[in-house]
């Protein structure tokens, strides 16, 4: 007994009155205001090096020192912060859109469409992320396009598999046998009814997404498969500060503590979201702690 | 075996589920509790055993045989489950543990207790097999639940309560889950059982008319409070509470005839 | 159970077809004239040709595929572009390093992860399980690069008890020294891995708490904590192993991210260093080892969940 239309208010108030939701929420507001903000401004020019300033502790006029070239720390974080967000989302909606896909194919379809389905997705899931993406920088050069795809096609193909059997189920319950036989045709019944259905559990798997998303970045620019040296990217700050971390240790502190709040944030929503949808554990009455009844 | 509940009240999380409930049974005896879903009656003897969720707090008193059951520790409560209380649950779907096979899972409380030895479990096994009527004993309990029907897995689930003799047997809807054909069946076992024992019996239900096959006396609970108390005659007759109404409507409606 | 495993044989050899023609196909067909790639842009057409000659890329697609996993078959994966030398040789070099510290991570990671997971399950109502449960959260979504340099800081610089890079030149054998340079490496390989395992056990032990059947068993007379661990866990451990497989897949992508962070000579660097140089056909053939690997282990793990796991064993796949 699902009530569709209610769906979106219900989740979202109880989204917003959790902890974890709270801070996922926070986090995020954060990284998109970071982003957007040093598109304008940053404190000083990210790319501004000044050999004299080298390794500056914090202060007032660096709040977060300077890394070896005496480049500001925090203005370069803040510049990281569009990269962190185009992978995010980017990679997001690449998941989503091969989620989908796959999902499609591998429950609505006839039978040797699934089966084939069933086999290409055990052999994608084998091919981890970080290799994929090896594989076509290898071909095609490192860049943030490579992550987004490398990821968003793995992390897809992963959402695919989950939101399949949660496609296979929804698809077989009363209303959607009603709706068929009132004459909704398949392309109707599947935009108004299965998919809205399977929104929740492909909402939580995005906000997963974008945290393994931000992580992979990470790891491939610091390998030197992302982000190239122009740009600032968290990760390749990693990178180049990595060598001095005996002279300046505090400077390493800054990229990985952001990458880390950051993937906490977005798992966080990710927790929240997938509670506050949980049709069990809606507060009024629930047979699965045996609790009422 | 005697059980008397006095005030009994369950929270949850600071939700108050069972609200100052009282009721007691004799040896021998048989009780209804009868609500709809909701009422706080499965919690309510959930609550007996100590097997209430972990955030649940109960208050009040609950005897068994003069012995208090309330605030004893798990190991106590542990010792008195299974062997002198036993409880029948309603979804026979789950609750039997799926990767085990069916004789194990028959002789597990009696092994438990230490009433018979590890030789002497297969045969015993078979043996509880065979007192619910179960086809082919010596060869279902090597199944799993997932090869036996949902009405094969209910008299597992009995023969596991009764397994150790228990002179106090709760049955939580353990016919709810089942097809209507089924039902007669099981209840009709039930009853024969018990009888044969001499066990007190506690029936919880929302079926009026089920109940009126196995027990004479009964309470209504509703909103987590006792509202009424009769023999189930008189409730069919005579309710005098609207959520009593309610529950007769709902039995008369179903195609059983109550054999009061 | 044997058409089960012959069932599951045939997908294991058609993942690694597919793999292998992806590989292929993305190494050798995309970037264009992949000898032009290789040589550059501004390079002479006549070392453009030597490569194209080298790599036999004149003869037809389906006969170069077919060259190539045919030698694979007889384990000959080809020559390095680079210095010639059979990629075989390099591969069990380096295997040296990334085996041990590939298996090592691995059992640290279930060490660490499976005895916390459950212990953060059953006291997920006390402050202990929610301290445990935070710090895994916040573990596991630490960056790998950075837990290495943190370690690396505080052990190898700081306390200086353990190498912070390298390993040994004379490998193996000197056993002392090439077992140390691998504990901060496995270490924060395994550091993370568990913490991610940690979480899920976490949630899969809540959710046998919860079950049914564990009721039952201490209604039977069980105390509750025995219910859990008699009934609970043995159901747990199922999904446990579905996600053995993942782990799998973490440590080796964990390797090839360490083995740069810590400068060890394992398979991992020398794929970032052959992805660097270009070195096409190297490349492909180490993917096909590492997700051949993957694959057989993903093969493995299915089979033992059958195994174990009675509700499958007379059901046909899927």
């Amino acid at each position: 007994m699902t009530d569709s239309r209610r769906i979106a208010p219900v989740w979202l108030s109880a989204l917003v009155r959790s902890p974890g939701g709270i801070i996922g929420i926070a986090t995020l507001t954060l990284l998109i205001a970071s982003a957007l903000v040093s598109l304008f401004w940053t404190p000083y020019d990210p790319s501004r090096a000044d050999a004299y300033l080298s390794f500056a502790a914090p202060s007032a006029e660096h709040l977060f020192g300077t890394d070896n070239s005496g480049r500001d720390i925090l203005s370069r974080l803040l510049t990281g912060a569009q990269t962190t967000l185009v992978v995010a989302l980017g990679s997001a909606a690449i998941a989503g859109l091969v989620g989908v896909a796959f999902a499609v194919l591998g429950s609505l379809t006839p039978r040797w469409v699934r089966e084939s389905t069933t086999v290409l997705i055990d052999v994608f899931i084998a091919f981890p992320t970080v290799l994929l993406a090896m594989m076509l920088a290898s071909v095609f050069g490192g860049s943030i396009l490579v992550v987004i795809v490398a990821v968003g096609t793995s992390f897809g193909i992963i959402m695919g598999r989950i939101a399949r059997s949660e496609l296979r189920r929804v698809a077989g319950s009363d209303y959607v046998l009603a709706a068929r036989a009132s004459g909704v045709g398949p392309w109707g019944v599947l935009l108004r009814h299965l998919l809205p259905n399977v929104a929740p559990v492909f909402i939580v798997q995005l906000s997963l997404a974008a945290a393994i998303a931000t992580l992979a970045e990470a790891a491939l620019s610091y390998l030197g498969y992302g982000a190239p040296p122009g740009t600032s990217s968290w990760g390749r700050m990693l990178s180049e500060l990595q060598p001095y971390i005996t002279v300046e240790p505090l400077a390493v502190l800054w990229p990985g503590a952001v990458i880390t709040l950051t993937v906490l944030g977005f798992n966080l929503l990710g927790d929240a979201l997938r509670d506050a949808t949980d049709p069990r554990l809606k507060r009024s009455r629930t047979k699965k702690s045996g609790a009422l009844s | 075996m005697t059980l008397e509940v006095n005030n009994l009240t369950v929270a949850i999380d600071d939700r108050v589920v069972v609200n100052d409930v009282s009721f007691s049974v004799g040896t021998g005896e048989r009780l209804g509790i009868i609500g709809e879903s909701g009422s706080g009656k499965s919690v309510a003897s959930l609550a007996i055993l100590g097997l209430t969720p972990r955030n649940a707090t109960a208050t009040g008193s609950v005897k068994l045989d003069g012995e208090e059951l309330l605030g004893l520790g798990d190991r106590r409560l542990a010792a008195i489950r299974g062997r002198e209380v036993g409880i029948v649950f309603q979804e026979p779907r789950t609750a039997l543990n799926p990767i085990r096979t069916i004789g194990r899972q028959l002789v597990e409380p009696l092994l438990v207790h230490g009433l018979i030895t590890r030789r002497a479990a297969h045969e015993t096994a078979i043996e509880l097999a065979r007192t619910v009527r179960i086809p082919e004993p010596e060869h279902a309990v090597n199944l799993y639940p997932h090869q036996l029907s949902g009405g094969q897995r209910q008299r597992v689930g009995i023969a596991i309560a009764l397994a150790c003799n228990p002179g106090l047997l709760i049955a939580d809807e353990p016919t709810t889950a089942l097809d209507v054909t089924i039902q007669a069946e099981i209840i009709a076992l039930f009853d024969a059982l018990v009888d044969e024992r001499g066990s007190s019996l506690i029936f919880i239900t929302h079926d009026l008319a089920v109940l009126s096959n196995v027990t004479t006396r009964a309470i209504v609970m509703a909103n987590g409070e006792v509202i009424e108390r009769a023999s189930v005659v008189d409730l069919l007759r005579d309710p005098k509470h609207e959520i009593t109404a309610g529950l007769v409507a709902a039995s008369v409606a179903t195609s059983w005839t109550p054999s009061a | 159970m044997v058409r089960f495993v012959l069932t599951r044989l045939v997908l294991l050899v058609l993942g690694l077809g597919i793999a292998s023609i992806l590989i292929f196909l993305t190494l050798r067909v995309l970037p264009g004239d992949v000898a032009q790639v290789i040589a550059g842009t501004d390079s002479s057409p006549e070392r453009v040709a030597a490569i194209r000659d080298a790599l036999g890329l004149n003869q037809p697609l389906p006969i170069q595929y077919l060259d190539w996993i045919g030698s694979a078959l007889r384990l000959d994966l080809g020559n390095s572009l680079i210095t010639g030398t059979p990629v075989i040789d390099e591969l069990v070099e380096k295997s040296e390093v990334t085996i041990p510290l590939g298996l090592v991570s691995l059992v640290l990671g279930i060490l660490i992860g499976l005895p916390l997971g459950i212990f953060a399950a059953v006291r997920h109502a006390k402050a202990s399980g929610a301290i445990v449960s935070g710090i895994a959260q916040t573990v596991a979504a630490v960056p790998i690069v950075w837990a290495g340099l943190l370690l690396i800081l505080v052990f190898g610089i700081t306390l200086g008890i353990l190498p912070a890079q390298g390993f040994p030149r004379a490998g193996w054998d000197e056993p002392g020294r090439a077992f140390l340079s691998l504990v901060l490496p496995a270490l924060t390989i395994a550091g993370i891995e568990g913490a991610v395992l940690l979480r899920f056990v976490r949630s899969a032990v809540l959710e046998a708490i919860g079950q049914d059947y564990v009721r039952t068993a201490a209604a039977k007379g069980l105390t509750q904590n025995q219910a859990l661990l008699r009934h609970g866990l043995p159901n747990v451990a199922l999904s446990v192993i579905s996600v053995l497989g993942i782990q799998v897949a973490g440590v080796v992508v964990g390797t090839v991210v360490i083995e740069q962070l810590f400068n060890l000579p394992g398979v991992g660097r020398m794929l970032v260093t052959d992805v660097g140089n270009r070195d096409l056909p190297k490349i492909q053939s180490e993917l096909l080892v590492l997700t051949g690997l993957v694959l057989f282990v993903g093969f493995v793990v299915d089979l033992v969940h059958r195994l174990i796991d009675p509700r499958q064993r007379e059901q046909t796949h899927d």
